[in-house]
């Protein structure tokens, strides 16, 4: 009987890992040209040659030294878990710095493939690898792959299957520090011989040595005499080099990674700065860099401004030249309600969420948010954040879901907290679609730009100030900076449907149900009800129509709803006719702040907790009911 | 002259030198609440000791020998202030005077022992940037966690500087990394070890992030940490 088989991925951030994972399992994760995207451990099954295999994408790390949360999620996986096999993803591009994982992987003992990644790249920049050489060396399998166009990946899986069936760990009589510290790594496998170590027995003495805080307090409270021990080995090791012991052995695990490709790598000319090399420069310059971010960013705005406008014109001519003309509740009810609601959702999900997550995928994949994050490094310093900030920052312009999970990419609490907050203010393509669904078609694009910036300056205002309030500063950025890549259609799309998903087949549904919900409530009268109720905040304080303050409770199911809503309300999909310019204005802006959708609020409570996310809620409602008051009479003057 | 004015004189051309390191003679004399023609005077002795280059059309800058000691002199003054606002808590409006005064008398070792007793810190309380001592020492932890007293630890037989302040296109080798073990253990991690050679790929305008090149990977670090990898600059051949 074949035994299934639990296969992990370790790489470095930024190396194809999720590019292996999905080829191996089909196309279930988003890849992106990021770092630090795979914050948890993803599984995938397939069957190869009769055999069951799961394979665990683990996130990208540089070190197993538990600086970080992704490094801590690796090494216990590792260590604890004990897969049959690894497949270290190795970028070839970037030998020596991924071989520094590499070598602490071959330390803790588990049977190992390498998979040497973007090898057309590193032959493309003249660095010819020796692979029969590095598989000596390293006594494990090197296979060269493509992982983006799939070659090689399944010359990987069958090695992987072959070391994992024959429990093949690496072996090799390279892998040695200096003298002083193997005979001090002897001394403490020794004394872990004696007890009963879970853990592989030379990583763990290394571990030990290097003074790693995790296993220390695991071994203290049985074992105090093997912490002691290593405490004592390591002060000598300190005292010989007149560094950290851990710092010691990182520097020569470097020197280590830097013969091996000494002796591997032959780079046959010297690169010509490459049309990706130049780009760079432009995009990363001081002048241009920011004029073309800028560029990008405007050109977003109003493709997807005209294309969600014209879009949305068209699905309801449509619609109202099929509308049927009976007349009767029934009627009211699935027309006015089902129908209207189901094109309105439609214009929304077309219009504005579909193209700006392909350009979203588009950005990702081609590694241009890195760039941003470089450029905005500075400006987000003011904000007592740093640049990586920027990635779930942009990430929150298509869903403030993701975004917020994505802040874990932030290396402390503190910023970690700021991130979040300020991804719920960021217009959604959700309140894009308000915004400019609303204020861009029947007003003007100039009032939507402007909604945008005051938006822009009050998630500056609210950075500053949260920056005041939350002790501690900012770590700031160590950031691996990629290379451009060409983007891949098939990844993007995938990307794009993966994020696009949810939306179709939880939001619209919702959103259809609402709008005849909302229609029988019209028929009953129970709008008025709900929105006399509400008509002092709604009417007199921000000179809205009454039946907003249903739209305003309504819309915290998903803010796209109010829009659609508001159609239903109005009894056709021309707004003008219930709404005076001001009014759309300030209903725009106050749904933009208001409150974070109901699925934003539960990702809040996940990353922070559900004292900060009641205060964060109760906050961003009575700021934007504010505004929206102050807005509706300074505005009054210029409309 | 005493050697407490010429100090002052050192310390008030580090200020109020431009990007050139040029200091007019006028500000100096402003500055110092003395007579131009005295701050004249005071600056063709110190060329005479190779301490300024002074044109008197144009102004006065320092030599490489005035630049060390106006470094010196501002370590002093601002491990001082630290000493005095976390260590006595004075008020931060007090201590700049006080430590005006005592820069002058402290010698090497107190300098060293007083760093050490302070954590290794790399910001005054008004944060200005803390500049590195001469000791031979790898990492601030080498040094706060030795008993020994800084005596008996050799001098830095190279200039250093911090990668902050390079250009780009300029290579260079790790040789001093300060600040707490995380952050030395986070950058060794991503191969930033003592002797590894660097080069400055560019830097984002107004104190942005510098991005560098090491061990043929692209890294993007913050002014903050940059300012704390110091490295001796490498001949361009």
């Amino acid at each position: 009987m074949k035994k299934d088989l639990t296969i992990a991925l370790a790489g470095n951030a930024n190396v194809g890992k999720s590019s292996v994972f999905n080829q191996l399992v089909g196309f279930k994760q988003i890849v992106g040209n990021w770092p630090g995207k795979t914050v948890e451990k993803l599984e995938g099954k397939l069957v190869h040659k009769g055999i069951k295999i799961t394979i665990v994408d683990l996130p990208g790390i540089y070190s197993l030294s538990a600086y970080s949360q992704e490094e801590i999620i690796a090494r216990d996986y590792i260590s604890t878990e004990h897969p049959d096999a690894v497949i270290n993803v190795v970028d070839a591009t970037a030998l020596e710095r991924n071989l520094f994982l590499t070598l602490q992987l071959i330390e803790m003992g588990v049977p190992l493939v390498l998979s040497l990644n973007f090898i057309d790249e590193a032959k493309r920049k003249g660095l010819d690898i020796n692979i029969e050489k590095l598989q000596c060396i390293l006594g494990a399998p090197v296979v060269p792959t493509v992982a983006s166009k799939g070659a090689g990946v399944k010359e990987v899986i069958d090695k992987a299957i072959s070391v994992a069936l024959d429990k093949k760990t690496p072996e090799s009589d390279r892998i040695h520090y200096g003298v002083e510290i193997e005979k001090r790594i002897d001394k403490m496998m020794m004394l872990l011989e004696k007890i009963n170590v879970s853990y592989p027995l030379r990583w763990t003495a290394i571990k030990l040595l290097e003074g790693d805080k995790d296993l220390i307090k695991l071994f203290e409270k049985d074992h105090p005499e093997v912490v002691l021990a290593a405490r004592i080995l390591s002060e000598e090791i300190e005292y010989i080099h007149k560094e950290p012991c851990s710092i010691v052995i990182t520097s020569e695990r470097y020197a280590l990674a830097s013969s091996i490709v000494n002796d591997v790598l032959t780079v046959k000319e010297p690169a010509k700065p490459s049309l990706s090399d130049r780009f760079e420069s432009f995009s990363m310059h001081y002048i241009s860099g920011y004029l073309f971010m800028f560029f990008v960013m405007l050109s977003i705005l109003v493709f997807i401004s005209s294309f969600g406008g014209w879009l949305t014109g068209v699905i309801e001519g449509f619609f109202n030249s099929i509308k049927p003309g009976v007349d009767g509740l029934w009627f009211d009810l699935l027309w006015n309600g089902g129908m209207v609601g189901f094109y309105a959702s439609l214009s929304v999900a077309l219009g504005f969420i579909l193209p700006f997550y392909v350009i979203l995928g588009v950005l990702e994949d081609s590694g241009y948010l890195p760039k941003i994050a470089y450029l905005m490094d500075k400006p987000f310093h003011s904000i007592g954040l740093h640049g990586k900030a920027c990635i779930p920052l942009i990430v929150a312009f298509g869903c403030n879901v993701p975004a917020c999970a994505g802040c874990r990419i932030m290396e402390n609490r503190r910023d970690r907290l700021i991130a979040v907050v300020l991804s719920t203010l960021i217009p959604c393509s959700a309140r894009t679609a308000v915004i400019i669904g609303l204020v861009g078609v029947y007003v003007g694009v100039e009032w939507a730009i402007l909604l945008y910036i005051i938006d822009f300056v009050l998630i500056f205002c609210i950075g500053k100030i949260l920056n005041k309030l939350i002790p501690g500063s900012s770590v700031g950025i160590i950031m691996e900076m990629p290379p451009y890549r060409a983007p891949s259609l098939t990844i993007v799309l995938k990307q794009t449907w993966f994020r696009f998903k949810p939306f179709l087949i939880f939001a619209t549904p919702l959103i259809i149900i609402g709008s005849v919900i909302i229609e029988g409530m019209r028929i009953t009268g129970l709008i008025e009800m709900i929105s006399d109720f509400l008509s002092p905040v709604t009417v007199w304080w921000l000179g809205l129509p009454a039946f907003t303050g249903f739209l305003f409770i309504f819309g915290v199911l998903r803010k796209e709803a109010a829009l659609v809503l508001l159609s239903t309300v109005a009894g056709s999909a021309n707004v003008r006719a219930v709404m005076s310019p001001l009014q759309m204005i300030v209903f725009a802006l106050v749904i933009m702040i208001y409150i974070p959708c109901i699925a934003t609020i539960a990702a809040l409570a996940r990353e922070a907790n559900w004292r900060s996310t009641f205060l964060i809620a109760a906050g961003e409602i009575s700021l934007a009911f504010f505004i929206g008051g102050v807005a509706y009479r300074v505005l009054d003057a210029f409309i | 002259m005493p050697q407490e004015d010429i100090d002052e004189y050192i310390e008030a051309i580090y200020d109020t030198a431009g990007k050139d390191g040029v200091a007019k003679t006028s500000e100096i004399a402003k500055r110092l609440n003395n007579a131009p023609a005295s701050v004249t005077e005071a600056f063709q002795r110190m060329q005479r000791n190779g301490l300024v280059k002074y044109e008197s059309h144009k102004g006065v800058s320092l030599t490489k020998k005035g630049l060390k000691n106006a470094l010196k002199l501002k370590r002093r003054h601002r491990l001082l202030e630290v000493f005095l606002h976390k260590t006595l808590h004075l008020p931060v409006e007090k201590i700049h005077d006080q430590a005006c005064k005592m820069e002058h008398t402290l010698s090497d070792e107190t300098e060293n022992a007083l760093c050490k007793n302070l954590g290794g810190p790399t910001e005054c309380p008004h944060g200005s940037p803390i500049p590195p001592c001469n000791l031979d020492v790898k990492n601030c932890y080498e040094c706060i966690h030795d008993e020994k007293s800084s005596d008996n630890t050799g001098k830095r037989k190279r200039e250093i500087v911090n990668i902050a302040s390079l250009k780009p296109g300029q290579k260079a080798r790790i040789s001093f990394i300060r600040g707490g073990r995380g952050v030395v253990q986070r950058l060794c991690d991503l191969g930033l070890t003592n002797g590894t050679l660097i080069s400055v790929v560019r830097s984002a305008p107004f104190n942005g992030p510098v991005e560098i090149c090491v061990r043929g990977c692209k890294l993007v670090i913050g002014k903050g940490i940059a300012m704390k990898i110091f490295v001796e600059l490498v001949d361009p051949k």
